[in-house]
């Protein structure tokens, strides 16, 4: 499931966005240590194919619901972990940019939630512990099941932390996530079975192209990978939690609604609870917040009372309208030209 | 889930946009893709009741899409095609926050549903903005940009690679998809046990055209690496582009000039 | 390099599943020669040509190009003389537009940018698409995805030109318009082609593939005469040579 930008704060995207640009930085490194030169267009190329292998459905059993690929597990096996994350970070690049699934600035978690898990966690940790060289179809496809199923369920995790963090949506935590993991867990099942039967037609048809991929993986244990996972699990750990704590608290409704009231027409009411709540955000208001930009916010915030207001409602039109005028006069000019 | 033609075409539209040739087109790419970013970023930095302070920002994408000479009807569709997710996520915050902020006349209107409308402006400003970055910019020339901006060179080149072949993948993942729809009844025959050997020759097949292209690239005397040509520079009206928009985002975000107009605009007819 | 030779001599090939592909070929074809490689499908036609410029390694047997044998160390030279055009235009043409394409082989050699702009530029008007120019290859129709792919060949300024199957999947005014280009062309030409009309109007010469060996070596017009020979290796005069459908009367 992609993170859309509309439900990010800046401090969780450019936080998620900054681990994820030091992961394709350092995958980029290694490759380009390789000295492989067919690498580069094998994994555009098999890009492409996760891209165009997406959009072909299969049923899936006893639901009558159709399914498709999601393939991150799949160009793990494939390429190796280093080159199997750069290549989804491009397919989530391309989705992004001409789908719009997310956003730009959502794409640093997306290629955080649905690469890194795959390729640096399920992965190694899980199907290449299971699946050796050589093993049998039914101990494949367990391997990638599990694997699928797991990363998935990470994945999903890190869409409601990020989501959480960022404090845009008003899904509670524990319902957000009641709803992702099972969600996940029949697409991670869904996604394993897909794996493995691809997995097991290249096995049969094509077995040299399955022995190309531990040629590229990282020989196990290398400190490299381990730094770089403990790195992105930090960053992930650093950008989700810590700004979850930092947005939780000078965000709540009733702040916003004692800043509202206080300033408004309620200003009688400001009493009781409110005036308690509100003279509770006056002080959290001091304390160090998560970014400059979110200080500003909680300014703003007051000035403005955000929609709030008939004269903000009456701006927010004519601004519109000045907009659309604007437009307007711009395409005329543009197409005289 | 659309049909892979379809994807295909839209596809190919979107890129044929980048083929014109409006001032806003000729501008070097980081300085467009900067400012997308500087805008984004500014559109998402408001708290989750703003409503009102994110209208102005549509200045950006219009001016762009019209400016641009790119069809509105078209990026509507794109916008559309897109909000599914932050509509279902969105759509829990007037389930969960049913505290009132403000009556309207009969009506009251609590948080969860100021939330949800600012979730969908954000939506469609932040999608606008990257559709039109595209139409404006295309594809490759938003690569390169990345590249000269800081993006490692073996993540960038296979990032070409990969567009480049998705006009042709996808139109072989259409054919096979094609033959199995015209051989399967119903729901019969595409279930998984067709569809492991169906991506799998896909994949086979795929494997043996990155062979043949690195044949074709050997043939031509590639030797690891790339070199590409380097067309536009980034000179003083991309600065100046770049600062415009982001003194006027600064303006916007801060300043909340919506608010003035309207507040400007009551007090004469009130 | 002052003769533009191709020698193979007792080529063999096997390939890691140890099916034969080439069990024994040999031929010299001169400068300024165009010869036509022709065998059904599966005779190995292929694999020689993966031969030529090195992307194979001979199981056995020699291969020299001018004056080299083809080694590791002549493999730059012998690539940048041996021009090879694919049958899929799709898999040559990789770069982001046109230009860019064709620049790709003088870039590797060594060009500045200018040198290869004007290089490019030169090539393209040889085969008729300067017009491409800044088109991405994805929005090219199939005849002009071919001219281009023999560009982003010609600006190497090979000596040889070898092309898989030149005319496949081309509608026939764009297949008239490549073959009257490639008669124009002074290298030394090797085609595979199951267009065997194409043959009889650009080769003069003609080797015929038979279960990874020559069968057949000679003239064109002798070798598509020969009927028997034709049946044998699963070929049939090329339909310009075959009587009138309507009167049945021979040309």
């Amino acid at each position: 499931m992609h993170m859309a930008d509309a439900l990010l704060s800046p401090a969780v995207g450019a936080g998620v966005w900054a681990a994820t640009a030091a992961i394709i930085a350092s995958c980029s490194l290694r490759l380009k240590g390789e000295l492989d030169d067919r690498k580069v267009p094998l994994m555009g190329v098999l890009g492409a194919f996760v891209f165009a292998a997406q959009m072909i459905n299969f049923t899936i059993p006893a639901t009558g619901s159709s399914g498709h690929l999601g393939g991150g597990l799949l160009l793990a096996i494939l390429l190796g972990p280093h080159a199997a994350f750069l290549t989804i970070a491009s397919v989530l690049v391309v989705q992004a940019l001409f789908f719009a699934d997310g956003g730009i600035l959502a794409l640093g978690c997306n290629i955080m939630n649905l690469g890194f898990f795959p390729a640096f966690v399920a992965y190694p940790l899980i199907y290449r512990k299971i699946a050796g060289p050589g093993s049998e179809p039914v101990r494949l496809s367990l391997a990638a099941i599990l694997a699928a199923v797991f990363g998935l369920q990470l994945g999903a995790l890190a869409v409601v932390l990020q989501t959480t963090a960022s404090g845009i949506s008003a899904l509670p935590f524990s319902s957000f996530l009641l709803l992702m993991q099972p969600i996940h867990l029949a697409i991670g099942i869904g996604e394993g079975l897909v794996t493995a039967a691809v997995v097991a037609f290249v096995h049969k048809a094509r077995p040299e192209i399955l022995q190309a991929g531990p040629l590229a993986s990282p020989r196990p244990g290398l400190p490299f990978s381990r730094l770089l996972l403990s790195f992105g699990l930090a960053a992930l750990f650093l950008g989700g939690v810590v700004s979850w704590f930092a947005s939780e608290q000078p965000d709540g409704l009733e702040w916003a609604i004692a800043r509202v009231t206080g300033g408004e027409a309620l200003a009688g009411q400001a009493d009781g609870l409110h005036g308690v709540l509100a003279g509770v955000q006056e002080r959290l208001s001091f304390l160090p917040d998560y970014s400059f930009a979110g200080r500003q916010a909680g300014e703003a915030a007051g000035e403005a009372a955000l929609g709030a207001s008939l004269s903000g409602g009456v701006g927010a039109m004519l601004s519109l309208l000045l907009v659309g005028l604007l437009g307007l006069i711009l395409r005329r000019r543009t197409q005289a030209v | 889930m659309r049909s892979i033609e379809g994807a295909v075409i839209e596809f190919k539209q979107l890129d044929l946009l980048a083929n014109g040739n409006t001032a806003l087109h000729r501008l070097d790419a980081r300085a467009k893709v900067l400012a997308t970013l500087f805008f984004i970023l500014a559109v998402v930095s408001f708290d989750r009741y703003a409503l009102a302070p994110l209208f102005p920002f549509f200045l950006y994408p219009v001016v762009l899409a019209s400016a641009g000479n790119l069809p509105l009807r078209f990026i509507a569709a794109r916008i559309g095609v897109v909000i599914p997710f932050a509509v279902l996520v969105g759509l829990f915050n007037p389930l969960f926050d049913r505290g009132i902020l403000l009556q309207l006349g009969p009506f009251p209107i609590s948080g969860g549903m100021v939330s949800f409308a600012s979730i969908i402006v954000r939506a469609v400003l932040t999608v606008g903005a990257a559709v039109c970055l595209l139409g404006l910019t295309g594809f490759v020339a938003v690569c390169q940009a990345l590249e000269r901006l800081g993006a490692p060179r073996a993540f960038t080149v296979q990032l070409l690679f990969l567009y480049r072949y998705i006009f042709v993948l996808a139109e072989e993942a259409s054919r096979v998809s094609r033959a199995r729809t015209l051989r399967s009844f119903g729901r019969q025959g595409l279930g998984l046990a067709s569809f492991g050997p169906l991506v799998g020759h896909l994949l086979v097949r795929t494997w043996l055209r990155a062979e043949r292209i690195h044949m074709a690239m050997l043939a031509r005397g590639f030797r690891g690496e790339f070199h590409t040509r380097q067309v536009s520079r980034f000179g003083g009206l991309e600065l100046a582009y770049l600062l415009i928009w982001s003194a006027l985002f600064l303006l916007l975000r801060f300043a909340a000039p919506g608010q003035w107009l309207g507040g400007f605009l009551l007090e004469f007819f009130p | 390099m002052s003769h533009h030779i191709v020698e193979v001599k007792q080529l063999r090939h096997v390939y890691p599943d140890s099916t034969v592909a080439l069990a024994e070929v040999s031929f010299r074809i001169h400068h300024g020669e165009s010869v036509a490689i022709i065998g059904a499908n599966g005779a190995g036609k292929s694999t020689l040509l993966l031969h030529l410029n090195g992307y194979l390694a001979p199981t056995s047997g020699e291969i020299r190009i001018g004056d080299f044998p083809l080694t590791r160390q002549t493999l730059p030279e012998i690539r940048r003389t041996v021009g090879m055009v694919f049958q899929d235009p799709d898999d040559q043409l990789f770069m982001p537009t046109v230009f860019d394409d064709v620049a790709f082989g003088p870039l590797n050699l060594g060009f500045t940018q200018e040198q290869a702009g004007e290089r490019v530029r030169e090539v393209l008007a040889q085969v008729g698409a300067v017009h491409l120019l800044d088109k991405p290859p994805y929005h090219l129709s199939g005849g002009e995805k071919k001219r281009v792919a023999i560009a982003t060949v010609l600006s190497m300024s090979p000596d040889i030109l070898v092309m898989d199957e030149p005319t496949s999947g081309l509608d026939p005014f764009s297949r008239r318009q490549l073959i009257g280009l490639l008669r124009d062309f002074q290298h030394t030409r090797i085609f595979t082609s199951h267009d065997l009309d194409m043959v009889l109007e650009l080769c003069e010469r003609t080797i015929v593939l038979h279960q990874g060996a020559v069968r057949a070596d000679g003239p064109t017009g002798e070798i598509f005469r020969d009927e028997a020979l034709l049946a044998e290796c699963r070929l049939e005069k090329p339909l310009s040579m075959q009587g009138c459908l309507l009167c049945g009367r021979k040309q």
